[in-house]
Order: structure tokens, then C-alpha cells, then sequence
């Protein structure tokens, strides 16, 4: 039993069965690179359009992580999944043809962490067998949306991130695996009023604080008890910002921390500013890299916290704050 | 030589008023559209006082490419409209002197349109 | 977390980095100066060709707006605007550019609804308020006419 809001300890903790991460040929030249199990060409790879490209991507992660769990599309049950586009059309889109019973996720770019969280719980109730986890996210389709057209010549400040080009997707089920999902914890909206959408890991980093700090009292441990505690994409600044708050709160992070952003892009040579962002972002880097590490062995206590920024271009027009929302994950292997 | 210097006043004037974009674009909360309305704007303004002509008789196309420059040019196409035409000069004036700027690029932006693809920066 | 907005809005502003003033005011001024002259380079020329006074800017501007057009066509342009800053933006180039860019980029959704209406949607405050402050100018003008004076 767990004594705080929102903090799950599973009974029956689910097994990862497979994982899968694909991305495009900007995470494929970052320190990832060679990790993936499939690279897309261009910024569209044959596709009409960014939002179909988009599509394809999650579509293949899907795929390669069911695949990966020496499964069929039959054998899982419901899939949980979404992105960053209005109404999740690169989900919609995407899973159509995959016949798994679906239910449309938005937690911007913590997403990853949400669908996981949500097929734990439905997995280790033991009403359902297996479950899929996907998102996506893809900089050309969510620049559009969300900022100004491609081709316009503006300046990033040095704040801002760089939506990845990628997917991942996780199978979960009963049965044996190198990892396990032992904890979940969902996390509340929290909003310091950063109301700069060019800053975004600074309007995050309360959130992912109060998560970490909420899930670290109810179990009682330290950073120190983890092997890694990785955040989904807070890049530099929300990082520096995260691990201020950690030490005020009294839970030094102790080097025990890295940040999906700053992981998927090597921000002294890819022009990515403050680093990586995306629902892509996270899932990419943990399906490309985290779980992979994992199931060799190395490391083995991992503290997974994606965190979202939940506005919209209309509520930033209209003058609102940024709240910030994180989910979290405690994956364990053998 | 006088050539050089024209050359040389264009050079100056237009990257001062450029700075001044940039002064507001890193810090203050304005971003590129709103600098590119205040820049028109405040060149309507300086036009019709008068403060806008001498510098674009100094400094040629440093004043008339900015965008304070098109303001400069809504606001003498309004005066000439007044002189000729009269109250419906108000109306007239402005968009008839900025029309060249604004259909050449609705024209370019169609033609690249069909002819170009989108592209990651 | 126990800490006021006031306070983490202090933290945020320690930890984030801003622009570095000594990169972006030199290239913007670089940037906006070699725009401005390729325009005075035309328009001497111009003149010097006898052209009609009226029509001298009016062809500097076309041909700047359509220099950008292809530029930004070509994915260019938005290179040299990431290190030019105001200095492309400032001048008709980033008013040309501001029209092309999402008219190619909402090919996609069709020429009607995409090209077409998408092509103002940053340019469009520009014409909007420069015609507005026109015709304000425009009633102090007829106003002052009205009263004998000259304009």
C-alpha cells in the first residue's frame, strides 16, 4: 500500500516483453546512433506529409517492439498510446491497421511514462494479459503546430528545445523478463506560471520535483537507492533547475541523474539548444537505449520520470502559464 | 567614390535600424511579428511627422528596406492621395502605394508554393 | 515544493542562459546592412538607368521579395535568418519571407485552405496595422488641409 496520491506499488509487477525505438536521421547522427531499429530517411521518408510520416513511425515502432516480444498483434489486448498533434492524429493514424483495441493518451511529452503507467496498472490487475505502449513525436509536424512555419527565419533562444524525430513502444505482460515494473506513479498538474514557451524544462522542472520528491518519501529511499534516475526531457535548463529544487527539497540528486533531452542529441554538435524534447524523445532513448542496458544488466534500479507540458498554442495566445505534468516509472531487472 | 558612399550610408543606416530590432527581439518579451507591426507602424508615424524623409534622402534603401520603410511609404502614398483626391484619399492612399510589395510577394509566395517542398530547418 | 512563483521565476531566470548580446547585435547589424546595400546597389542602378523616380522602389523591394522567395524555397533562407536575426527580418526580406514560408508549408492542406489562407497569418497583422495607422495619419492630414495648412 502506498501512502501518498497517485503512487501505485503493482502486485503483480508486469514483465517488459518487448521494446522498440525508431527515429530519424537527426537522432541516428546523435550519440544514439546505430541503436535503433529502424531509421527513417528525410523528414518525411516517402511519406505525403509530416503527420503521415509521423504515422509510419509509431506504426513501425509498434510493430518492431511486438515483434521484438516474439508475439502477434492478436496476442495483445489493448494498446495505449499517443502523441503530440491535435486530437493524436499521428496515433489515430497510425495504429488503425494494427486491429488492437486502443485507447488515445495525451500527456504531451510525458506520454511514454503515462501509457506505461496505464498498461502497468490494467497488466498487473490481472484483467488483461499484454499491452502495448506507443508514442511518437516528429519536429516537423509539432513545429507547425506549435510554433511558426518551417522555412521562417527566426532565432531560438538558447532556452529552447528540439522536438525529436522518433518513436518507441513497449510490450507488457505477465510472464518472465529481464525487467520488471515494479511502482508507478501518476503526477499532479503543477504550474510555477513560466509562461515562456521557448522554456520549457523550466516550466516542467516543478513537476517532475514533485513526483521524484512525492514517490522518494512514500518509499522511503534516496536518490542514492537508484542506479538511475532518468527525466524525459527537462534539457539543460530544466535539468540544472531540477537538480536545484532536489537539493532544496533535501534529496541530492547525487549524480544519479541524466535527462532524455540532453542524452538523444549531443548539443555541442547538433544545433538542438537546450537539447531534445517530444514525446518521441523519452520513448526513443528509453527504448533505444535504457531498457537495452538494462537487460544486459547494467543498470538495474531505474527511475523513469517523463515530463509533459500541457498547453496549447490557444492558451499561450490567451496569456496562460505552462503547467507542467510528470509520470513515473520504477523498472527493475534481474 | 560617391557611389561608395551611398553604398556605404546604406549599409549603415539599414544594419542601425536592424540593431534596433535586435535590441528588441533579445530583451524584451516581443517576438519577430510583433517587432515586424511595431516596425511599420512606428514608420507611418515617422513618416507623416516628417522625421522619416530626410533619412531615407540620406540613406536611400538603408531606410527604404527595413520595414519602418514600408510604413514610411504607406503614410506618403496617404499624403499624395489627400493632395489629389481628397477624404477618399484616407482610404486610398496607403494600400494603393504598398500594393507592389504586397502582390509581388502573395505572387512569389504562390509560385514557390508550387513549385518547392517543405524542409526541416 | 515551498516557494513562491515570484521566487522559482528568480531560479528560472538564473539557470536559463539568454542570448549572447556580443553574437546577435553585430550579425544583425552585418546581416541587415548587406540587405539594405544589395537594395542600394539596385537602386543606384535604377536611377542610374533613368528610371522613373516612383518606380525605383517599388522594383528594389520586387526584387528583394523575390530573391527571398527563392531562397526561402530552397531552404536557405532560414540559415541565414538563424545567425542575421532583425537583420532579415527587419527589412522587406523577412516580410517576404514571413508571406512564402507558410504558404509552402501548407501545401499539404491544399491551395485554398492552406497556401492561400495560411500565407498572412504572420505577415497579415503587418498589413493590417500599417494600412490602420495609414488612415489615422490620413484623417490628421485631411484634417490639416481642411484647416488651410499643407501637408
Amino acid at each position: 500500500m502506498s501512502l501518498k496520491r497517485g503512487i501505485i506499488h503493482l502486485k503483480n509487477p508486469p514483465s517488459i516483453l518487448g521494446f522498440s525505438a525508431v527515429a530519424g536521421d537527426m537522432e541516428q547522427s546523435g550519440p544514439l546512433s546505430g541503436k535503433f531499429d529502424k531509421v527513417f530517411k528525410g523528414d518525411m521518408d516517402g511519406e505525403k506529409s509530416f503527420e503521415k510520416a509521423e504515422s509510419k513511425m509509431q506504426l513501425c515502432a509498434a510493430e518492431k517492439a511486438i515483434e521484438k516480444a516474439n508475439l502477434n498483434p492478436e496476442d495483445i489486448e489493448i494498446a495505449f498510446a499517443g502523441d503530440l498533434l491535435n486530437q493524436c492524429i499521428g496515433t489515430n493514424y497510425g495504429l488503425r491497421e494494427l486491429g488492437i483495441p486502443f485507447a488515445g493518451v495525451y500527456g504531451a511529452c510525458s506520454t511514454m511514462a503515462e501509457s506505461i503507467v496505464i498498461s502497468s496498472v490494467f497488466v498487473s490487475s490481472g484483467q488483461v494479459e499484454r499491452a502495448i505502449a506507443v508514442t511518437s513525436s516528429h519536429f516537423c509536424a509539432s513545429e507547425r503546430q506549435f510554433r511558426f512555419p518551417l522555412e521562417y527565419g527566426g532565432q531560438r533562444p538558447p532556452t529552447a528545445q528540439w522536438t525529436a524525430t522518433a518513436a518507441g513502444a513497449v510490450v507488457l505482460g505477465k510472464g518472465q523478463s529481464k525487467i520488471k515494473i515494479k511502482s508507478v506513479g501518476v503526477g499532479r498538474i503543477i504550474d510555477y506560471k513560466i509562461k515562456d514557451m521557448n522554456n520549457m524544462g523550466a516550466a516542467m522542472a516543478p513537476a517532475a520535483v514533485d513526483t521524484i520528491v512525492k514517490f522518494l518519501e512514500d518509499t522511503n529511499t534516496t536518490p542514492k537507492d537508484y542506479d538511475l534516475i532518468l527525466t524525459g526531457d527537462l534539457g539543460q535548463v530544466g535539468s540544472s533547475i531540477l537538480s536545484e529544487l532536489m537539493d532544496m527539497e533535501g534529496y541530492p540528486l547525487e549524480g544519479r541523474h541524466s535527462d532524455c533531452g540532453m542524452l538523444l542529441f549531443d548539443r555541442k554538435k547538433q544545433d538542438v539548444h537546450a537539447g531534445g524534447s517530444g514525446c518521441g524523445c523519452s520513448a526513443a532513448v528509453l527504448c533505444a537505449d535504457v531498457l537495452d542496458r538494462m537487460s544486459k544488466g547494467n543498470p538495474k534500479k531505474v527511475l523513469f520520470i517523463a515530463t509533459g507540458a500541457l498547453m496549447s498554442p490557444t492558451s499561450n495566445q490567451q496569456g496562460e502559464s505552462i503547467p507542467g505534468v510528470a509520470h513515473l516509472v520504477l523498472l527493475e531487472g534481474e | 567614390m560617391e557611389i561608395l558612399f551611398s553604398l556605404l550610408k546604406a549599409f549603415v543606416v539599414g544594419g542601425l535600424i536592424c540593431v534596433v530590432g535586435q535590441l528588441l527581439l533579445d530583451f524584451t518579451k516581443l517576438n519577430p511579428a510583433k517587432i515586424l507591426v511595431s516596425f511599420v507602424v512606428a514608420g507611418v508615424l515617422l513618416g507623416a511627422v516628417g522625421i522619416y524623409k530626410p533619412i531615407v534622402e540620406f540613406a536611400g534603401s538603408g531606410a527604404t528596406v527595413p520595414l519602418t520603410g514600408f510604413g514610411y511609404l504607406l503614410s506618403e502614398g496617404v499624403r499624395k492621395a489627400i493632395n489629389t483626391d481628397g477624404l477618399i484619399g484616407i482610404l486610398k492612399g496607403g494600400l494603393t502605394a504598398g500594393a507592389v510589395g504586397i502582390s509581388a510577394a502573395v505572387l512569389f509566395g504562390i509560385l514557390v508554393a508550387i513549385i518547392f517542398k517543405p524542409k526541416k530547418k | 515544493m515551498d516557494m513562491s512563483y515570484e521566487e522559482y521565476g528568480k531560479l528560472v531566470k538564473k539557470a536559463s542562459k539568454g542570448t549572447k548580446m556580443y553574437k546577435t547585435i553585430p550579425s544583425a547589424f552585418l546581416v541587415g546592412g548587406i540587405i539594405c546595400t544589395i537594395g542600394e546597389v539596385f537602386r543606384l542602378w535604377f536611377v542610374n538607368m533613368g528610371m522613373e523616380k516612383d518606380h525605383v522602389g517599388m522594383w528594389v523591394s520586387t526584387i528583394l521579395i523575390f530573391i527571398t522567395a527563392v531562397l526561402t524555397g530552397f531552404g536557405i533562407f532560414h540559415k541565414i535568418a538563424k545567425f542575421g536575426g532583425a537583420g532579415t527580418f527587419v527589412p522587406i526580406t523577412g516580410f517576404a519571407n514571413s508571406v512564402v514560408s507558410p504558404a509552402l508549408e501548407f501545401k499539404v492542406e491544399g491551395f485554398v485552405l492552406g497556401v492561400s489562407s495560411k500565407m498572412f497569418i504572420i505577415a497579415g497583422p503587418v498589413i493590417v496595422y500599417g494600412t490602420i495607422a495609414s488612415i489615422a495619419a490620413g484623417i490628421v492630414f485631411y484634417i490639416i488641409t481642411l484647416c488651410g495648412g499643407t501637408i
